[in-house]
């Protein structure tokens, strides 16, 4: 009692819940219910509004500009950069490369870092329960130039085996590539453990922090992590915009990425010298607007006590846990200590989609299939789950909500079935 | 209850997903086709014996996915067998107007009933790609399926 007090007074989440519009209309007749954060967050006012001034008032085309907008516009962006950089506490702010997304962030590793480096037989390590965004950029390497997958199994709970991970990095090994927090199990890595082993064989740690920034503090100095992806429209913020961080002496010996304007030092008929990072990975007019957009949302994520947020998403999580717990016609996937506020699950005799159907007609927003983590389902022996994913702005009325849709969806999807 | 859910998922529709007709690998194929959607991961395989005169002489499927999908793969057999290619290609146009709530004036009133328990899937538009798979697979068999 005193703790969940506790958690009030530190973070209201139904003054949170107002802040974003989104919230308060209806679906199919029914006031929605939106348990889908892990695919895409909803946004807020101020990200809304903050968007909507700057391409009122400041906007013009980045750098290089003598006019005073191209100015203003460059202020913000590069703002950006360093609102980015204080939230993932970079030492430097040129080691926050702004990407259109997560998926371009690991893309820019593979190709830029890891590619050149790699001889037919060197090893990237990652684990069963990545997204396809962290798997397919290290298929184009074993496709391409012969590279080799080593696979780190989960246990059944969905946790990391942190002692195979350790025994599967090897002299071969060219890069640990392993998600900060897993968007169908909410398995939450031991990412310093996994850093310091990796580092103790000379291995550099790429993260996908897609969900792990949304839901844990990130330091990456503290983790001493070499790359940390991040993407803007699960963290509350605008769709086309992503961070990666890496380390200043990794981004200096990096090839560039897209070939462009913004990117280069100088062009000639016959040479092309590149620009500094950050700006030799940022080719082309970057999404400006979206920048100003994501610092937005992390400034506004960072108004309130994280730990107190992480508090009241575990709260629901647990709510969420025992209920689903109680019925015995469901299969929870992830029971990891300390995961994050997901759940995903099977229902005996339906569906995923069917599923999701009928709980999309009582209004509630939940994400059904194989969440971009086929290697994972086949871990686990399941074509598709069922996924309940949570937000700061969920409240424990949502999962009454999300439970009564499960047992209307028994009722039509079960009829006749069961005895 | 939500009537549309009721229609949707009307007893005919979910006693074919339970107990699907002509289910299981038909050896001596003469056409066959995968169908996959990977968007969902709904999956039907179509097999199914061409005979001289151009009618489909049987019909078989596998496969796995929501109810929607494997209901349809299995009124979609029964209805396919017996008939020419004509018929099928009449039925399945016929099919596809139906589920996205168009007129479907090709259907004969026999076919036209048989498949009414479908229409309910115009108000779902985000499922009908999950009833119109194993139509789209019977029509892959055709055309690029047959066994060499």
């Amino acid at each position: 009692m005193t703790a969940q007090t506790k958690i009030a007074s530190a973070f209201d989440a139904a003054k949170a819940r107002a802040d974003f519009p989104i919230l308060s209309r209806q679906v199919h007749g029914k006031p929605l219910v939106y348990l889908d954060s892990g695919a895409s967050a909803q946004k807020p006012n101020v990200v809304l509004d903050c968007m909507r001034d700057f391409a009122a008032t400041d906007y013009a085309n980045v750098h290089r500009g003598v006019h005073y907008l191209s100015g203003a516009a460059t202020d913000a962006y590069e703002a950006a950069r360093r609102t980015v950089q204080k939230f993932v506490n970079a030492a430097h702010e040129d080691e926050v490369i702004f990407t259109k997304g997560g998926t371009e962030a690991i893309n820019l590793v593979s190709y830029s870092f890891l590619a050149p480096k790699i001889q037919p037989g060197d090893e990237i390590v990652l684990s069963v329960m990545e997204h396809h965004s962290n798997i397919v950029p290290w298929h184009f390497l074993r496709e391409r130039q012969d590279a080799v997958l080593r696979w780190v199994d989960v246990r059944d709970d969905g946790s990391l085996d942190i002692e195979a991970l350790d025994a599967a990095i090897t002299s071969r090994t060219k890069l640990v590539a392993i998600t900060h927090m897993s968007n169908v199990l909410g398995t939450v890595t031991p990412l310093k453990d996994i850093v310091a082993r990796a580092h103790a064989k000379g291995v550099p740690v790429l993260a996908d922090g897609c969900q792990g920034a949304v839901h844990e503090i990130v330091d990456v100095q503290a983790l001493d992590i070499d790359f940390y992806a991040l993407t803007g429209h699960k963290l509350y913020g605008p769709t086309g915009i992503g961070a990666l961080y890496a380390k200043r002496s990794h981004l200096k010996e990096m090839r560039p990425f897209n070939g462009g304007g913004e990117m280069i030092r100088e062009v000639t008929r016959d040479i092309v010298t590149y620009a500094d990072p950050p700006a030799r990975f940022e080719a082309g007019t970057p999404p400006i607007l979206e920048a100003v957009g994501l610092a937005a949302a992390m400034d506004y994520l960072n108004g309130f006590d994280r730990a107190a947020v992480r508090a009241h998403e575990q709260d629901l999580y647990a709510y969420a846990r025992q209920a689903v717990g109680e019925l015995n016609w469901i299969r929870v996937i992830g029971d990891a200590p300390g995961k994050g506020a997901i759940i995903s699950f099977e229902a005996e005799g339906m569906h995923a989609h069917d599923i999701a159907t009928i709980l999309d007609r009582e209004g509630v927003a939940v994400r059904a299939g194989h969440h971009c983590a086929q290697v994972l389902m086949e871990r686990f022996g399941v074509a598709s789950t069922t996924r309940a994913s949570f937000g700061l702005y969920n409240s424990r009325a949502d999962v009454d909500t999300l439970m009564t849709g499960l047992t209307k969806a028994r009722e039509i999807l079960a009829q006749g079935s069961i005895g | 209850m939500d009537h549309s859910l009721r229609e949707l998922y009307q007893e005919v529709i979910l006693d074919h997903s339970r107990h699907p007709r002509h289910f299981g690998v038909l050896e001596n194929a003469t056409h066959k086709a995968e169908g996959y959607n990977p968007l969902c991961g709904d999956k039907v395989n179509v097999m199914l014996v061409l005979d001289k005169d151009g009618k489909v002489a049987d019909i078989q499927f596998t496969g796995k996915g929501c109810a929607i999908s494997q209901a349809s793969a299995s009124m979609m057999t029964e209805m396919l067998a017996g008939r020419t290619l004509a018929e099928a290609q009449k039925l399945m146009e016929g099919f596809i107007h139906l589920v996205k709530g168009e007129e479907a004036p090709g259907l004969s009133p026999d076919d036209r009933e048989h498949l009414d328990v479908m229409a309910g899937l115009s108000e779902f538009p985000m499922r009908v790609k999950c009833a119109t798979l194993a139509w789209h697979t019977f029509s892959n068999a055709i055309e690029e399926g047959a066994a060499s």
